[in-house]
């Protein structure tokens, strides 16, 4: 107890005073200050996708005149929609960040149109013509970077299998899966993937076990597109394989066998959303790229990887970045021997076609249903 | 609770079976009712209280917070409604068939059920109007949720299968069935990223109560709750459950169908379930996927078992639980307090309920009333 809780007595009895259904303005000076608010459908500190937002909202948090506030764990249901309103109601937020992807139809869609005058920013790319305008989605080309990771990955395999724990067969998720691939057959054409897929996004348990399977099947890299890597990272690093990470740097997990990893750069780009906020410019509806926009990046390499290794991953990291290199270049098959891209075809980041991806890259080993 | 079956039948009087399940007296001892959970509730905020300023924040700061993101504004309070709106549905999955002894924790198998039958129903009928559609979905939705628990409760009666395991098994059935069909033959193809079927259509979502935000599974779960207290305590079926859920083997002797009393409440308490499952698809997400399964069906174990299984006592503790998630948000931005504290206050309360059990009938001041 200090003397501070005076006033919040005083406070109390004031409320209790005014009576029910009084609103009160929650102690915060608008003016001078823009209140950003941000949601997460899972733990702040779960190592993964919640974690990877919450250190772009930490950026915020430097800048002057913006407040940050942050809610964890909140459902993809009216939850989230009722905390959007509360953000807005009780703390003043203006811009708002609801980050998981399920939060975007009908809920955040819904908010917007109730509050057309404060701006909504979702992660995930589903923003289109006839949504409303206050409302923008962004996403990252983080096949990029896991592409990149994948040519770590085929340097580092001794024994030419390797491993991806994955939550559901949909295109983002096997995107992620074929460039990793594609990326470890420049450095080994014969090398292959096994995917595992656990069917949710946070399966600890699963994800565990699937590990363990990839492992006793011999491979020795392994990578993985889940919620929380922490139990992938930790299990593969346990049992003496290494592992490229995803969505945040996860070498403390297991300094000796994190050998890279895609991250997403969020601290990098809200930074750039909120000054286009507060200077009164209109951020883009549709906002997308990956390495050359600096929404995506590679973890450091780790210790470990050799300099043959880390001059063509370097190499291919430079050409990504200079925009000029196109990771789904034909011809490429399937894993039944289909061609699914033809050698006359190349698909760039921003061909929608790639947003369909249904197949798995030959050199997988797996199935999408 | 449940008497020793082994004494023999005579020794029973109607009033003493009568007492055998919670709020057995009705008039008697409903001060006692009242005055114990609110003293149990008061403990375990103090509790919480000390909790929180072990983590050195202020707990006056923590109470005050915690009644403006609960009850504090108009908005707070709406946002509480509607956080109880399914709890006191997925309460009575439990609480129904706690009057025949049996202990249900699977109402979120039935709401998801529920949710993916009464989606279904609204799928197949694109041409219907919207009064009709809406009618099919609940119909469909309680049917779904209501054999989903049935099941449950005839594996019970004819195959002496544990309920509250069997119960909890096939929430994850259920799970599985709605992964299945939301991402093979039930989805639509446009849901790329986020496998779900396609949507039912606005014009058939239900709104929300006139003058608020709240949808009307709220006023649904309300009516649901009394009709379920009704025919609890008021009708001769209820009181034949009662009689059951006191003594299985007494119930026989006097000739009441218990397998039949068992299949009805196991399908009316799914249907309950189910209901909540229907409202979900019809007034807030639109479509069936991964999302329906927040938990409902679990909060509303918690709900029940604060309520003491008593359906007309789950509407307040639903409230009260709406209360505790919707300041959750507020104390997690203001406090700067895990996610995690709130499902430790509901812990703390759920313990000081369940200890609190034992103060029935030892204070005085309340027998003097019971007559």
């Amino acid at each position: 107890m200090n003397f501070d809780n005076i006033s919040r007595r005083h406070l109390l009895l004031g409320t209790a005073a005014l009576g029910l259904g009084a609103t009160l303005p929650l102690g915060s000076a608008r003016a001078a200050t823009t209140t950003i608010g941000f949601i997460y459908v899972g733990s702040r500190d779960d190592y993964g996708y919640n974690q990877a937002h919450a250190a772009g909202a930490a950026a915020l948090k430097k800048m002057a005149g913006i407040k940050v506030v942050e809610e964890e764990k909140v459902p993809e249901t009216d939850a989230v929609e009722k905390t959007m309103e509360s953000m807005i109601n009780l703390d003043g937020a203006t811009l708002l960040f609801p980050t998981s992807f399920g939060y975007y139809n009908p809920h955040m869609l819904k908010m917007a149109v109730k509050f057309p005058k404060l701006r909504f920013e979702h992660c995930g790319g589903l923003w289109s013509e006839k949504d409303p305008k206050n409302a923008g989605s962004y996403f990252g080309y983080i096949d990029e970077s896991q592409y990149v990771a994948g040519v770590i990955a085929g340097h580092m395999s001794k024994s030419g299998k390797l491993g991806f724990v994955a939550a559901k067969p949909i295109p983002q998720v096997l995107r992620n899966i074929n460039a990793w691939t594609l990326g470890a057959k420049l450095a080994n054409p014969n090398i292959t993937t096994q995917v595992i897929f656990t069917g949710d996004w946070s399966m600890p348990v699963k994800e565990a076990e699937a590990t363990n399977s990839l492992i006793d099947q011999g491979v020795d890299v392994i990578t993985c597109h889940v919620d929380g890597p922490k139990t992938v990272v930790e299990n593969a690093a346990r049992r003496g394989a290494m592992v490229t990470g995803y969505h945040v740097n996860q070498a403390v997990l297991a300094p000796k066998a994190y050998l890279t990893g895609a991250e997403w750069n969020w601290e990098v780009l809200y930074p750039r959303f909120a000054k286009m906020f507060t200077s009164g410019e209109t951020i883009p509806n549709f906002y997308r790229g990956g390495l050359k926009e600096e929404i995506v990046k590679v973890s450091p390499y780790g210790a470990m990887v050799p300099e043959a290794a880390r001059k063509q991953a370097d190499d291919v990291k430079a050409k990504l970045t200079a925009g000029n290199y196109v990771i789904f270049k034909g011809p490429i098959a399937d894993n039944k021997g289909k061609v699914v891209i033809a050698a006359n075809v190349s698909r760039g980041q921003t061909d929608p076609e790639l947003e369909k991806m249904d197949y798995l890259v030959e050199g997988v080993v797996g199935a999408t249903s | 609770m449940k008497a020793d079956v082994g004494k023999p039948l005579a020794a029973f009087g109607v009033g003493e079976l009568l007492r055998l399940p919670p709020f057995g007296q009705k008039f008697g001892g409903a001060a006692e009712y009242v005055v114990i959970p609110a003293l149990a509730l008061f403990g375990s905020m103090v509790l919480f209280g000390i909790f929180v300023a072990l983590f050195g924040k202020s707990p006056l700061d923590l109470y005050f917070y915690m009644y403006q993101g609960a009850f504090g504004t108009w908005f707070s309070c709406q946002n509480t409604l509607t956080r109880a709106a399914p709890l006191i549905l997925t309460a009575l999955c439990t609480a129904l068939p706690a009057q025949l002894g049996m202990v249900i924790i699977g109402g979120e198998g039935a709401l998801l059920i529920g949710a993916l039958a009464a989606t279904g129903a609204a799928l197949v009928l694109p041409w219907a109007p919207p009064l009709a559609v809406d009618v099919a979905m609940a119909i469909a939705g309680m049917a779904g949720g209501g054999l989903w628990i049935m099941l449950s409760g005839a594996l019970r009666h004819y195959r002496g299968v544990n309920e509250t395991i069997s119960s909890l098994l096939l929430v994850y059935i259920a799970l599985a069935i709605l992964n299945f069909l939301v991402e093979g033959p039930m989805r639509d193809p446009t849901s790329l990223n986020k496998p779900s079927t396609r949507e039912i259509g606005a014009a058939n979502m239900i709104g929300s109560i006139p003058g608020t935000d709240v949808h009307w599974g709220f006023v649904f779960g309300i009516i649901a709750a009394v009709l379920s207290y009704i025919l609890i305590y008021h009708t001769v079926f209820g009181f034949a459950a009662r009689v059951a859920g006191g003594n299985i083997r007494a119930a026989k002797v006097v000739g009441l169908s218990v397998g039949k009393l068992i299949l009805i409440i196991c399908f009316l308490a799914g249907a309950a379930a189910g209901l909540a499952g229907m409202f979900e698809v019809a007034a807030v997400q639109g479509r069936a996927n991964a999302n329906l399964a927040a938990g409902y069906g679990f909060a509303g174990i918690l709900v029940a078992f604060l309520a003491r299984q008593n359906p007309l006592a789950v509407i307040p503790v639903a409230i009260l639980l709406g209360g505790i998630n919707a300041s959750g948000g507020l104390l997690q931005r203001r406090l700067d307090l895990p996610d995690a504290s709130v499902l430790v206050l509901q812990g703390m309360i759920f313990v000081m309920v369940l200890a609190s059990d034992t103060l029935y009938g030892r204070w005085s001041i309340f027998k003097g009333k019971a007559s």
